[in-house]
């Protein structure tokens, strides 16, 4: 009974759990169950670089029992702090790392109820889109091993694809839980900049960073981010006024709503097959009543050059306080600058060293306004892109959430290659928009995502246009 | 724009990251090749019609407190003694011990 529980909506356990059918603990043990199977042999899918059942055991022994959240096991990104457990960023320089506090949004799950059973894979302090930056060893697809299950936040997909746990929380900053979300067949969400506390999420880009959810299902995903969301004293950066949004009592239809199709998102290159799902699922908008309409995003293009500037920029300065003093490793060197030398170049794996130094090249003398600057004005014009298609009476936008599915492992050892896999997402991290990925069914026998993108906070909007495609899509979402 | 091996230096410099000769060429060839991808920047033209700052959201007010911590700070850091962090000493203190 508790398998069958734990494979269902996290409504769903919670309900069971509030009613007392159902025990946290039980639900815990049943989800280490489910993660032994899934992680053995040569296959496993290393989804955690860190957990302990007999901890996780207790924590659900003291859960409160009432919330929205009660009983219902989540993973957590290994960037997001916890006071239990690793939050060592995939990344030896915080190896066996422990937080002496904890991120907002953990709290809020813990006191919604949830209980935490491990910390994700993750690429390096969320530099890549397929964990295999990380310094744990790479996460697998549950579709198919070979495959990587996308990045930065793919050992949080893992854990819900493969039904370990219905809820996940990854983190984003270019794309880092809609592009694993397409590739595992799950629903990631990234919420508007702001909209959710990133109190304890530790800084890739702060311009860019957000924390978002995974979930099996639209309503699961919903219910995840309706806890998480809202003001936070704590966090300064978080929107003071915006209340947690009500999502799970949205419209399920779309009668006079405006879907834009941005033809930028549908390039020539785009396969056949990717092209046929999108335009089923497009079907299914029409279907439930939304007028669909073509707009264009002119700079769209200039965006994936503009991220690499920025978010190395930023990555550059953030990354600063990892000098072997404050935190985690220290490798001891000639005098105090050897020190910071050799802990930062033994502690940072080949991803994070390459984006730091170009983000300090960039940030550098003499080519500060060539790149750095140019970048920040390109980015407010990809913002005023989006913001003049919904002046114009657009609701929403629907695009293809990447270009391709899964790759293989090793397939995008070129850096500028691998870059290209955020094509589709970084655009929303540009403009601070809110953005999902949700399953529209299957290309090469791979998973695939649609993309929804919503003005600042329409989240309301967001969930309705995603509720809506799943409910019209089925079980054909999955094939 | 090319970097050049010396670029690659400075800038590691500035960063601290200690990199080996052996890895300088490598780097060069890897950073060169993602810059070359952003040359299309320098091309757009963004004089016309600058961009007004966005109007940002509402934030909270601007007043800091002291962060719950389940752990003491000394926890988390490699060394720390008395309170204070421990780093290992700077030339320049050698220096002045000597003058003194």
């Amino acid at each position: 009974m508790t398998a069958s529980l734990l494979a269902g909506a996290a409504a769903g356990i919670a309900a069971a759990v509030q009613a007392g059918t159902a025990t946290a603990v039980a639900l815990v043990a049943e989800s280490f169950r489910r993660g032994r199977e899934v992680n053995a042999g040569r296959d496993g899918l290393n989804a955690f670089v860190s957990s302990d059942e007999d901890l996780s055991r207790a924590l659900a022994a003291s859960a409160p029992c009432g919330g929205p959240l009660a009983g219902v096991p989540v993973a957590i990104k290994d960037n997001i702090a916890t006071t239990y457990l690793t939050t060592s960023c995939g990344s030896k320089m915080l190896q066996g790392y422990v937080s002496p506090f904890e991120a907002t949004a953990a709290r809020k799950l813990r006191e919604a109820g949830a209980v935490l059973i491990g910390k994700t894979t993750m690429d390096e302090f969320g530099m890549g889109s397929s964990t295999e930056h990380c310094a744990f060893g790479s996460a697998k697809n549950p579709i198919d091993p070979t495959r990587v299950p996308g990045g930065s936040s793919g050992g949080s997909a893992v854990a819900v694809a493969a039904g370990i746990c219905p809820i996940a929380l990854g983190s984003e900053t270019g794309g880092s839980v809609r592009q694993p979300a397409a590739f595992c067949g799950i629903v990631g969400v990234k919420p508007t900049y702001g909209r959710v506390s990133r109190f304890g999420l530790v800084a890739f880009a702060s311009s860019l960073d957000h924390v978002g959810v995974f979930g099996r299902t639209v309503d699961d995903a919903a219910l995840a981010l309706e806890v998480i969301a809202g003001p936070d004293t704590a966090h300064d950066a978080t929107s003071a006024v915006r209340e947690s949004p009500a999502l799970r009592h949205v419209a399920r239809d779309l009668e006079a709503m405006i879907i834009g199709l941005p033809r930028e998102y549908f390039p020539a290159s785009l396969s056949a097959e990717m092209r046929d799902r999108c335009d089923r699922a497009i079907a299914a908008l029409r279907a439930r009543g939304a007028e669909i309409r073509h707009v264009s995003l002119p700079n769209t293009a200039l965006a994936i050059p503009a991220y690499y500037i920025i978010a190395p920029a930023e990555c550059a300065a953030n990354l600063a306080r990892f000098d072997g003093v404050r935190y985690g490793v220290r490798i001891d060197g000639d005098g105090l600058v050897g020190m910071y030398e050799a802990t930062r170049s033994g502690g940072f794996g080949a991803e994070v060293t390459r984006r730091i130094l170009l983000g300090t090249y960039v940030l550098s003398a003499g080519y500060y306004d060539a790149y750095y600057r140019k970048a920040m004005q390109v980015r407010e014009r990809i913002r005023q892109d989006f913001a003049a298609v919904f002046a114009s009476g657009v609701h929403a936008l629907f695009t293809p959430t990447t270009p391709t599915p899964a790759f293989r492992f090793g397939e995008r050892s070129d850096p500028y290659a691998m870059y290209l896999s955020d094509i589709f997402t970084v655009t929303a991290n540009l403009a601070e928009l809110p953005a999902m990925s949700l399953p529209i069914g299957r290309v090469t026998g791979l998973p695939v995502g649609g993309q929804v993108i919503a003005p600042k906070f329409a989240e309301a909007d967001m969930f309705r246009v995603a509720y809506a495609l799943e409910a019209e899509l089925g079980q054909a979402a999955h094939r | 724009m090319a970097v050049s091996r010396d670029d690659v230096r400075h800038v590691a410099a500035l960063a601290r990251i200690g990199v080996a000769e052996a890895q300088l060429d490598a780097l060069v060839t890897e950073l060169s090749g993602i810059l070359a991808h952003m040359e299309v920047l320098v091309q757009v033209d963004t004089t016309a019609g600058a961009a007004d700052e966005p109007a940002g959201m509402p934030l909270a007010a601007d007043e800091p407190g002291s962060v719950p911590l389940a752990r003491a700070r000394e926890d988390g850091a490699p060394k720390m003694r008395d309170g204070f962090f421990l780093v290992p000493r700077l030339a320049t203190h050698d220096d002045g011990e000597r003058s003194a």
